[in-house]
């Protein structure tokens, strides 16, 4: 699981969650391998990205490098900064561990980098 | 001076033909290009139209998978010898540039719906001598290709004698046949029972206007054929399922001559198969009914083909128990219980999250199942934030078809509209195991009749 994908996941759906976000994660296999640097699909997506939550993730799973903790200012033309972005979104693979729910701690367990958010029928 | 419009010569592959208009529609709309026709297409498999310029021609052919090529039309007569005299009279002004000595060439022929000798061909090829090419003949690598074409209809078993339409034109571009072939089921790593043929998950693609760089989603992914598509024109992709094992590429093969599947079958391993690895982002064991998407996540398309329940059975995850709690103990090996989903909230769920999760003017692409006799485009899943913008027939059996679903997202939903409930919408299956019963019964009591009638006919023999 990629940590784009972890910036878009809440657990808000589940039995009495009021915002569910941002999903706590506990990695115990992290892989990080070379993708092909698309500059203009990573500017697209800064904007919809919940920052400080990326930054606080890349931080807890100890794959922060030198991410600045604020936004540059003009960063479409940064190509450095939309390097080190492209590194934590799309270059960082969870492999295995769990994401958990920030207030009932309900655990998703991630397999082979596959998240599981299936609840059981005593939850939904 | 604006430069004249110039007539183009498209000629479709001769499958899916309700899909053409949209195809192209879609496509013309992805690229701001305008096009006009000069004659309104009916069945035949080419069409006649105008365009600004050549590039717009390229553009649309460069992601059309139901155009098989496009060529700029000097010619276009009923019979043979009128053909002739045009190309005599086409003025040289806008041929020469193509026949220039610099300019390797080639002429082709091809006979739509008849078939001739290679010696036959290059006779119809010599009857062309008196253009004025100076160019060197290059048959494999040639700077223009010129093209004859002899049209004998679509019936492939009883051809005329002469053929109905000739046509003479220069090459432009060709359409992405090639593509299908390569994106092959027969070839790829990991597939499902319900996995899409390539040609339809492309035309989806091109449905959905996907373009470099979107975000595209498929909720109910299963192996991923949608994601390949949608990939290959430059969607980035996530997927959901409902299915572990599926997701895990471990629920039984699907194909017949292989026992077990390979350890690394997965969406993700298909898109290395294609190159298209990097524009893998995830996928999520997930139910549909419940979202973990966040509110403001906008997605620039969606590409799906949801469970109909007639190959695999719509579910949800639920318990009809009440309160029910799994225990402690049980939980880590738990397999959550599942309770019907049901055709018309799977589509309720599907248009509402579209209209919440997309962008403005993104669109869903999706296909719905239909009970033949009885559909009716009133019986269609709607949303007030949703536009259908096309909605394309395949026939699957006699009675039953699917329907290919596009609909446009004009604007954001209110808060009410978020929150409301939606007509219903047509339930076919219960129609559909009705007619299955039906005929089943009707075989049953045909086969008692014939027994009965043996039986009698046994008991005069003996008399
Ligand atoms: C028609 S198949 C899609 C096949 C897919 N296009 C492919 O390439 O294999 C429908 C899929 O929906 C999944 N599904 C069924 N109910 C679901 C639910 N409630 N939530 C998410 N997925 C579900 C099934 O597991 C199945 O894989």
């Amino acid at each position: 699981m990629k940590l784009l994908t972890h910036n878009m996941l809440t657990s808000k759906c589940m039995k009495g969650v009021s915002v569910g976000y941002p999903l706590g994660i506990n990695a115990s296999d992290v892989r990080v391998s070379e993708v092909d640097f698309n500059p203009d699909f990573i500017a697209r997506m800064i904007p919809k990205l919940d920052w400080a939550v990326l930054y606080n993730a890349a931080e807890s799973i100890g794959q922060l490098e030198d991410l600045p903790k604020d936004l540059a200012n003009n960063y479409e033309n940064d190509q450095e900064f939309l390097k080190k972005v492209h590194h934590v979104l799309l270059e960082v693979d969870i492999i295995n561990g769990e994401l958990v729910c920030p207030e009932t701690g309900r655990k998703f367990p991630i397999n082979n980098g596959i998240p599981n958010m299936l609840l059981n029928e005593d939850e939904v | 001076m604006t430069k004249p419009w110039r007539t183009y010569l498209l000629w479709f592959a001769q499958e899916h033909v309700e899909f053409r208009v949209a195809e192209i529609d879609s496509l013309l709309s992805l690229f701001n290009i305008e096009m006009r026709f000069t004659h309104k297409p009916v069945t035949e498999p080419y069409w006649i139209v105008e365009f600004a310029s050549e590039r717009d021609v390229q553009l649309l052919a460069s992601r059309s998978v139901s155009l098989r090529n496009c060529l700029e039309l000097w010619g276009h007569e009923k019979e043979v010898w009128k053909l002739h005299e045009k190309l005599k009279c086409y003025p040289r002004n806008l041929m020469d540039p193509y026949l220039q000595p610099n300019k390797s060439f080639k002429i082709e022929v091809e006979t739509f719906c008849k078939h001739f000798t290679q010696k036959e061909k290059v006779d119809k090829i010599e009857t062309f001598s008196y253009l004025p090419v100076q160019g060197p003949v290059d048959l494999r690598n040639p700077d223009v290709i010129l093209q004859y074409i002899e049209y004998y209809g679509t019936v492939a078993n009883n051809p005329p004698e002469l053929p109905y339409d000739v046509f003479f034109g220069r090459w432009v571009a060709s359409g992405l046949r090639q593509l299908i072939k390569k994106l092959s089921l027969k070839t790829r790593k990991f597939i499902g029972n319900t996995s899409m043929d390539p040609q339809l998950s492309l035309l989806m693609a091109n449905q959905a206007k996907i373009k470099n760089g979107d975000i595209v989603l498929d909720p109910f992914v299963g192996s991923g054929s949608l994601l390949v598509a949608a990939a290959e024109f430059g969607g980035y992709v996530f997927g959901t399922d409902i299915d572990y094992l599926m997701l895990h590429g471990r629920t039984r093969p699907s194909r017949i001559a292989q026992k077990k599947r390979e350890k690394d079958e997965s969406i993700r391993a298909n898109m290395k198969q294609y190159n298209l690895e990097h524009r893998y982002l995830d996928v999520l064991v997930n139910d549909f009914a419940m979202q973990f998407w966040r509110e403001g996540c906008k997605f620039d398309a969606i590409v799906t083909d949801p469970p109909y329940g007639i190959r695999e059975a719509t579910e949800r995850v639920g318990t009809s128990k009440e309160n029910y709690t799994v225990s402690e103990e049980h939980l880590p090996t738990h397999i959550p219980a599942k309770i019907e989903y049901g055709i018309s909230n799977i589509y309720k769920d599907l248009l509402s999250f579209s209209a919440k999760h997309l962008k403005v003017g993104g669109r869903v692409v999706c296909w719905f199942p239909v009970f033949r006799q009885d559909y009716n485009e009133d019986g269609l899943p709607s949303h007030p934030c949703l536009k259908l913008v096309a909605n394309c027939e395949q026939t699957l059996t006699k009675v039953t078809a699917r329907r290919l679903l596009t609909f446009e997202k004009l604007r954001d939903p209110t808060e009410q509209e978020l929150n409301m409930d939606h007509k219903e919408i047509t339930d076919f299956r219960e129609k559909y195991f009705v007619v299955r019963e039906e005929t089943r019964k009707e075989r049953r009591m045909k086969e008692a009749r014939v027994r009965e009638e043996n039986r009698l006919q046994h008991i005069r023999d003996k008399v």
